[in-house]
């Protein structure tokens, strides 16, 4: 092995600075927006001068963007409720069920996922105009929901795809009804993957600008929205105690994520 | 609810199954769902490239995929799109590879991190990376302000709003999709087979070169696909971190519908740019199973 060691020494090194670099790359640039939202001068410009917390206090006075956090999470929760209901059962239907067009309904709820974001975007735009929907909170959730049901189906059909189906036939050869046996078998053990497609249906929506560049208007904005007409006009350090904010409530819902599949494993 | 009866588990697929069992009906909700709030919107939206005519286009009602073509400004920001799709796959492969290769020689933890790594920005908003670029790239910004302050620079360096940052901008974002299918590759290569070559005489970089690197071909041509076909569509990114001479076709797209209303022009773009990004898939279906590429995505 020693012979082996000597020439994978320097290589190793190099992999591991490489490591290092990558990972700073990769991370690094979020957390610069932390250190910026507490600076105490008036432009955004490196190094952060200071500590204050004028920039948080500016944001919560300002009903622009109060208001686009309400709507942003309201969007969030509802697309979230919605895609699950869709994803879970379509999921169930998709893993489980035969029907001819199996292919194409697979693509098609794929197909969210790799149609550029700004043609479904001028799509819902050009449609929900029709449908007198643009600028509202149901017109919105119906997008996002587009958008993030293949989150939902993905998570919960892995879980069906992999479970045991004997767990259903024992329930169901000791005498529970169908129904009995999906709400105490079946349902509880796709559960983690059914919550796991909420939250990153949750994401999906609260991190969302293109199609709600075109599905709000000045009077119903989501906060992306509102950091997206920001970044381009103003250039004080609000933004960044925003985007702070948004980070915080992503990170928070990631970690539930995390707990969920855990569960997962530990079952 | 009659939907929810077990069916009986069956050996393989039996000649006496029916076409459509129950289960089916579960589908139907969000097939129906997509049907009306998605594709039938892309129609409505297609279909405008065809029905929005100039006035003076007398019929012709290819005259709008004719005014995309003829415009010079046009078929420019068509070939920079294809250009930046091309650099930030580079760059994402170049990172990407040796990246990957990272997380399968390393330990069990390290390769947790470094997955945590690459899945969280992933996962964390689009706008808040691209902002972040911004802080970092700006003349008065981490990167110019630690080098003049170390006094290495006297001028800051143009960084900001230059191609170099929408590649690096891109590349946060697209990496994941690069990384994800080759580790996926590459942690199933045997690594018996390297020790092998080396058995017989080769140099470690002979064996990784004609061992490894042909055996890890299929994740990179997955990951390179991925890639570009999202780099395709790409909007916010170039919009808020290049000039306007990086422009991409969606923001030219958004452009088109949000100032000049010219919905007949607006489509044709989306048309060519869903054309586009459906033959590259066309072109990777000869060599590569495309079903494969988006195999992490598959619902079946």
């Amino acid at each position: 092995m020693g012979d082996t060691d000597s020439w994978r020494a320097p290589r190793r090194l190099a992999l591991l600075a490489f490591g290092v670099v990558a990972v700073l790359y990769l991370v690094g640039p979020m957390l610069v927006v932390i250190p910026m939202s507490f600076t105490a001068a008036n432009i955004l410009s490196w190094p952060p001068e200071g500590f204050s917390t004028q920039w948080y206090e500016k944001m919560v006075e300002d009903p622009q963007w109060s208001r686009g956090f309400v709507n942003s999470l309201q969007v969030a929760v509802l697309t979230a409720l919605l895609s699950s209901v869709l994803g879970t059962l379509g999921a169930l239907g998709i893993v489980r069920g035969r029907f001819p067009g199996k292919a194409l309904a697979n693509a098609l709820i794929l197909s969210p996922l790799i149609v550029p974001v700004i043609i479904i975007a001028i799509g819902f735009f050009a449609f929900f105009s029709i449908a007198r929907l643009t600028g509202s909170l149901p017109g919105l959730v119906l997008a996002h929901t587009a958008l993030a049901v293949p989150f939902v189906i993905i998570n919960v059909g892995t879980i069906l795809r992999t479970m045991d189906r004997n767990l259903e036939l024992a329930a169901a050869s000791l005498g529970a009804d169908p129904i009995r046996t999906f709400r105490r078998v079946t349902f509880p053990l796709i559960l983690p993957g059914v919550l796991a497609g909420a939250l990153f249906a949750f994401i999906t929506s609260w991190d969302e600008v293109v199609v709600s560049i075109f599905m709000t208007t000045t009077r119903f904005r989501t906060l992306p929205v509102e950091m997206w007409e920001q970044v381009r006009q103003v250039v004080d350090p609000t933004v960044a105690a925003v985007a702070t904010v948004v980070m915080a409530v992503t990170t928070t819902v990631l970690v539930f994520v995390f707990v969920v599949r855990r569960r997962v494993v530990v079952r | 609810m009659n939907a929810l009866r077990l069916p009986v588990r069956r050996a393989g697929a039996s000649t006496g199954a029916p076409l459509v069992n129950p289960w089916a009906a579960l589908a139907m909700p969000v097939l129906v769902f997509l049907v009306v709030c998605f594709l039938v919107p892309l129609i409505v939206m297609g279909m405008r490239a065809v029905t929005d005519l100039p006035s003076d286009a007398g019929g012709d009602v290819l005259v709008n995929f004719r005014r995309f073509f003829e415009g010079e400004a046009n078929v420019r920001v068509l070939g920079n799109t294809f250009w930046v799709a091309v650099l930030s796959t580079l760059t994402c492969l170049a990172i990407g590879y040796p990246y990957a290769y990272l997380m399968t020689v390393a330990s069990p933890r390290w390769t947790g991190i470094l997955l945590i790594a690459v899945l969280v920005p992933f996962w964390s908003s689009l706008l808040v990376r691209t902002y972040a670029w911004q802080v970092i790239l700006r003349d008065t910004g981490l990167i110019n302000s630690t080098l003049i302050g170390w006094g290495l620079i006297a001028e800051p360096l143009d960084l900001y709003q230059t191609t170099t940052a929408v590649i690096l901008g891109m590349t946060h974002v697209l990496l994941p999709f690069m990384v994800l299918p080759l580790f996926t590759t590459m942690s199933r290569i045997d690594p018996e087979l390297t020790k092998a070559a080396a058995n017989l005489g080769a140099t470690p970089a002979r064996a990784f070169l004609r061992v490894f690197l042909p055996l890890s071909v299929p994740g990179v041509l997955s990951g390179s696909l991925l890639v570009f076909v999202l780099a395709l569509g790409f909007y916010i990114t170039p919009a808020l971190l290049g000039s306007p001479k990086d422009t991409m076709l969606s923001a030219f797209i958004a452009t088109r519908v949000q100032q000049q209303l010219d919905w007949g022009l607006a489509s044709a773009m989306a048309l060519v740019l869903i054309g586009v990004t459906l033959a590259v898939l066309f072109v990777a279906s000869r060599f590569i199973r495309v079903r494969d590429v988006f195999g992490a995505l598959e619902s079946d």
